[in-house]
């Protein structure tokens, strides 16, 4: 493979936060609700936190995240949860009641610490990220991994079907969002 | 010492269009009190009612919510104090029913009955905090506290009372989910 050529592939397997930035934006979120997360937080986070278009909340725990998001889902606001896989954990009995048995629209957006991004998440280094989906599985949750600007159309779409069907979805993301908006063609 | 029926039935008079978020065995009272559709009751995980009542009323600045949450629901989300205090909606009353138990799990008692609720409220950043422990001066300062700019807290100290029956799948029935949401929505129009 000549240079150019390594460079033009190691530009596809990149992943732009303002490109997710700009898809949350379209799903209609108002708010964000966020625990920091290192996968996440210079790409999507910190211009999140300075973005007008978003209304942040800053929670001490991430299973606060799904009360609040309920709370604003039965007045017709929509929310998106920014969390580390490690809160997703922690929070599993509260997106068991919330999000699965009550069927609310729970949009979650996962950072995988520790994920190697060129592997599937089923087949992680990190023992925490190769359950994240088996147990998405298991409760049914929908889920979507975006490790690639290829995977960032999925994002509006399955904001959109969660609040049209009132279920939950998780979002995995399986590499660092580079904060520039740029996406390389 | 008071009692939380007696606590809830004094509030209840006090009570319009706001949305109630109950839960356990605060919930178990309240609903025999004041059954509306809009007490908000589906809390999913012991101690979420303060985050549910910080969504609700982030969501419609226009409109009261109440919280009647319990010493063990709070103990399980006692970061929630922090956060509401950070975003500082005007619109939340927090009451929290403090009997020094769990009383929904076998009246155990929480870890430390000497918490001061109200003192890490305050010290979290609530605007305007309350602590009462006599009926007749709740009954005095209710209609006051209610008129507070929030977020406002209150402890209730409260004596244990009767067993209760907790019917579960009525306080959780998917039909008052809908009630609460229909009227909710309507008020917004």
């Amino acid at each position: 493979m000549d240079a150019r050529a390594q460079d033009v592939d190691a530009g596809a397997r990149e992943l732009h936060g303002g490109a997710i930035i700009a898809a949350i934006k379209a799903s209609g979120i108002e708010y964000v609700l966020a625990v920091p997360d290192i996968v996440t937080s210079s790409g999507l986070l910190a211009p999140i936190a300075r973005d007008k278009d978003f209304r942040l909340i800053r929670v001490c725990k991430e299973d606060e995240c799904i009360g609040i998001a309920s709370g604003l889902s039965y007045c017709d606001k929509r929310a998106l949860i920014l969390i580390q896989y490690t809160g997703f954990l922690d929070s599993l009995n509260a997106i068991r009641g919330v999000a699965v048995e009550y069927k609310q629209p729970i949009c979650m957006m996962v950072g995988l610490l520790g994920h190697d991004p060129e592997k599937e998440p089923r087949a992680s280094p990190r023992y925490g990220v190769r359950i994240i989906e088996p147990i998405l599985d298991d409760m049914g949750i929908a889920h979507h991994l975006i490790g690639l600007d290829a995977d960032i159309g999925k994002i509006q779409p399955a904001i959109e079907q969660a609040y049209r069907d009132s279920q939950p979805v998780a979002l995995l993301i399986g590499r660092r969002p580079k904060p520039s908006s740029r996406i390389s063609s | 010492m008071m009692k939380r029926d007696e606590c809830f039935r004094i509030l209840a008079r006090h009570i319009k269009d706001e949305a109630v978020v109950a839960t356990y065995s605060s919930a178990v009272d309240w609903v025999e009190i004041n059954p509306r559709p809009l007490n908000y009751l589906s809390i999913g995980a012991m101690g979420l009612d303060s985050s549910h009542g910080l969504g609700l009323a982030l969501g419609r600045p226009d409109k009261r919510v109440i919280v009647l949450q319990g010493d063990g629901s709070l103990l399980m989300n006692l970061g929630s104090l922090v956060t509401i205090a950070a975003v500082a909606p005007k619109n939340l009353v927090h009451l929290v029913a403090q009997n020094d138990s769990y009383e929904a799990n076998g009246s155990q008692p929480i870890p430390n009955p000497k918490v001061d609720f109200t003192g890490i409220a305050r010290a979290s950043g609530y605007a305007a905090c309350f602590d009462f422990s006599d009926l007749r001066i709740f009954e005095q300062q209710v209609a006051h506290m209610l008129e507070q700019e929030g977020p406002v807290f209150a402890t209730l100290h409260i004596e244990p009372t009767k067993p209760l029956k907790y019917d579960y799948p009525s306080l959780y029935d998917p039909e008052k989910r809908k009630a609460f949401k229909a009227q909710w929505r309507e008020r917004s129009q």
